[in-house]
């Protein structure tokens, strides 16, 4: 049952490392941590993306690949000097294969304090039907 | 370079950076970078991570806290002691809902860092912005530089 539903959104995290187009922008690419799950009519991506505003955000979605891409820009003024540093200004990307079984034209995207909510609906002959018996 | 974030589950509840931990800190990781050609993060590998820096009036505190109201976050700042806690919590969505991928970290954190000098704690800003804490930490009035004029 989880290996059927899996199918809808597949990591592609290793064919990305594999081909992964060169970054034009120096700094450390980050992989997102993600929720993803599922109900009967839609699936849900969360992916954390702290410093991200949606203006720096990027969804990208062709040939069945979502591509999420965010840039953090470097939130410290000029005249700074470090004490202690934990992380450091990149991007985060991450990608996923969906299949055909998402209403493409109908994914909706939030990013809410640093929190990417994705939403991608099922099409109508995906979804699950219960069918009654009736007795003749 | 893809760099993952982990989240060791060691037991570290605060962590203190004085002079000599912040030297053994930078050797750590320059060996770290040298032997595994990676520019591996000096992170405590606690939730949250924080950059700490400072200029002559202010030292800055950032932390990564995404996805949090600023109610579920507590911060004090006594001398030049200042903590930062809170609880992450990740609601479940709906019922019938079934996961393929939890990665994102939750529960309760605890942070206390030791600066180098004292705040001055009535004037410490917290702003919160795209899923990062900002804290704005005056230094008090007499640790900071002042130029001395030498008279002739």
């Amino acid at each position: 049952m989880a290996t059927e539903a899996t199918r809808d959104v597949q990591k592609t995290q290793q064919s990305t490392v594999a081909a992964a187009p060169e970054q034009t922008r120096t700094g450390p690419v980050y992989s997102p941590a993600v929720d993803i799950f599922e109900n009967d009519s839609v699936i849900t991506l969360l992916a954390d993306m702290p410093g991200v505003k949606a203006s720096d955000l990027a969804i990208d979605l062709r040939e069945n690949v979502l591509t999420l891409t965010g840039r953090v820009t470097n939130a410290r003024a000029g005249k700074e000097s470090n004490v202690l540093s934990e992380y450091r200004p990149g991007t985060f990307v991450r990608q996923f294969t969906l299949s055909e079984t998402i209403d493409q034209p109908k994914i909706d995207a939030q990013l809410t304090d640093g929190v990417l909510r994705l939403e991608l609906p099922k099409v109508e002959k995906a979804r699950p039907r219960q069918i009654t018996v009736r007795s003749a | 370079m893809l760099v993952r974030r982990v989240w060791p589950s060691r037991p570290t509840f605060e962590s203190s950076f004085s002079d000599y931990d912040q030297v053994r800190r930078e050797m750590l990781r320059l060996l770290e970078t040298a032997t595994s050609g990676d520019a591996g993060e000096q992170g405590a590998g606690v939730f949250p991570p924080m950059n700490i820096t400072q200029d002559d009036d202010n030292f800055y505190i950032r932390a990564e806290v995404p996805g949090m109201k600023p109610s579920e976050l507590s911060i004090s700042a006594v001398r030049n002691r200042v903590s930062l806690s809170g609880k992450r919590e990740i609601p479940r969505e709906h019922e019938r809902a079934s996961y393929h991928r939890k990665e994102r970290p939750e529960g309760a954190f605890n942070r206390a860092v030791t600066l180098a000098a004292e705040v001055d704690p009535e004037r410490v800003e917290a702003r919160y912005t795209d899923g990062i804490l900002t804290l704005t930490l005056p230094k008090a009035e007499q640790v900071k530089p002042r130029q001395i004029a030498v008279r002739t």
